[in-house]
């Protein structure tokens, strides 16, 4: 990654070459050891990573993502999971959904994975210092914003109101369970959890997250909305949000497509004039709302 | 204490209704509360009341015989529980519990639909509020039938 400059805006930069300046192989994947495996839900866990050889981690934005290499099996693109601010270690959240992932989960402690990154754009938490942070999370979607959480509470002062709106498939799919628990406890925070559906024992909200959006008061003149979660879910926040008064500059959503090198030189994730991987994942929604609704992109 | 008209001008479904209509509103309406666990309403029942939510929480459920009653929303405050007051042959569609203790208004359906019927513009304005919630309801039906949360989304 280097001394990138991110923006998180959806500009086009040029192409990168295939090695650096410093003769480093953006390609070549360094190796980390896995600290700690913590199952989340019964398909989800999440890797504690450091560095190998002993050196520290590059520096990441949240909402940024390294490419994974399980030996043997591929390498897949992940979210950053962890707290910014903690310098000595990588965290990933991971669904086992495919071939490289479910080969991640046999993994142990003490195991090694290559790590390449961290790559990509991140999310505005600079520009959202002084006003209002809606966070709209859905599913593991959850896990690309925690970043954001970690980032904003440690300089709580600095924002308005902080609301996360979090939903997901069942009670037992509420993914980081005692973490949401601690931040909705919290009295400077709204914290927000529905699931699809539910038993008669479940006495929190069921039904689906764009629901909440027109619970909670938030002032949408001086407000910031940060989503992630399936495509779809993604669309119908956004208009909720467009209802409550947020205009699409306002909005900014984090995308995934089948990204492989990480770098902007395969093309395998190139999304319109974008490649996800180098001009996003995290796009303000203005500069993508119109491509949503286009199948063949 | 806060009167019946007042709080009706204020809650999300009867704001800006004319005051003459919402003077008609108020004849028909009472101040209600349930006990966690009590049932507001349940299948097959008469429908000739609906509900504005003030505060606490209301469960929809329909119950199946091999999970018991499932729950298909939550509804709170600002919300409104119930149209089928509005729509032959007038019967509850679903079980409608407090998940908390609730405060809500309760209108009574029969006397409405006697004053829509008599005054269409009353009939009109209630139906176009409903239609909002319908469409807002159905929206959020069809996205929970997509499993979003699902491996494939």
């Amino acid at each position: 990654m280097g001394d990138k400059v991110l923006t998180g805006d959806a500009s086009v930069q040029s192409p990168p070459s295939r090695v650096t300046s410093s003769g480093v192989d953006p390609m070549m994947p360094a190796p980390y050891r896995i600290l700690r495996v913590r199952q989340e839900l019964h398909d989800t866990f999440t890797f504690t990573l450091a560095s190998a050889d002993g050196s520290t981690r590059p520096n990441f934005a949240p909402g940024q993502f390294n490419m994974l290499y399980a030996f043997g099996a591929g390498e897949v693109p992940i979210s950053i999971s962890g707290n910014p601010a903690d310098t000595n270690v990588l965290v990933h959240t991971i669904r086992s959904v495919g071939s490289v992932t479910n080969a991640m989960r046999k993994l142990r402690r003490d195991d090694v994975i290559g790590v390449r990154g961290p790559y990509g754009s991140h999310w505005p938490v600079a520009e959202a210092e002084g006003r209002d942070v809606v966070i709209v999370a859905g599913g593991i979607g959850l896990a690309p914003l925690r970043p954001v959480m970690y980032y904003v509470l440690a300089r709580r002062r600095s924002y308005g109101k902080v609301v996360l709106l979090y939903g997901t498939r069942s009670p037992d799919d509420i993914l980081y369970r005692r973490e949401l628990e601690r931040w909705r406890a919290r009295l400077d925070l709204e914290v927000h959890i529905t699931v699809d559906r539910a038993g008669g024992d479940w006495r929190g909200n069921v039904g689906v997250v764009t629901a909440l959006i027109s619970k909670v008061p938030w002032d949408p003149s001086n407000a910031i909305a940060l989503i992630c979660g399936p495509e779809v879910m993604m669309r119908f926040a956004a208009l909720e949000l467009q209802g409550r008064g947020l205009s699409v500059e306002q909005i900014y959503a984090s995308m995934e497509r089948n990204m492989k090198c990480g770098i902007g030189l395969c093309g395998h994730c190139q999304w319109g004039r974008f490649f996800v991987c180098k001009d996003g994942p995290v796009f303000p929604f203005s500069g993508v709302k119109s491509m949503l609704t286009v199948w063949e992109l | 204490m806060e009167s019946l008209e007042g709080i009706l001008s204020e809650h999300a479904f009867f704001k800006d209704l004319s005051p003459d209509h919402l003077k008609i509103v108020v004849g028909c309406a009472s101040n209600v509360r349930f006990e966690p666990g009590q049932f507001l309403f349940r299948e097959g029942g008469d429908a000739d009341t609906f509900y504005l939510i003030r505060g606490g929480s209301i469960a929809l459920e329909i119950f199946t015989t091999q999970k018991g009653p499932v729950t298909i929303q939550t509804i709170g405050p600002g919300d409104v529980v119930g149209w089928s007051w509005l729509i032959p042959p007038y019967h509850w569609r679903f079980d409608a519990r407090a998940v908390e203790p609730t405060r809500a208004i309760a209108l009574d359906g029969k006397c409405l639909r006697g004053k829509c019927d008599a005054d269409h513009s009353l009939g009109y304005e209630l139906m176009k509020r409903f239609a909002h919630i319908m469409e807002s309801r159905l929206q959020a039906a069809r996205l929970q039938l997509l499993d979003l949360y699902g491996v494939h989304n």
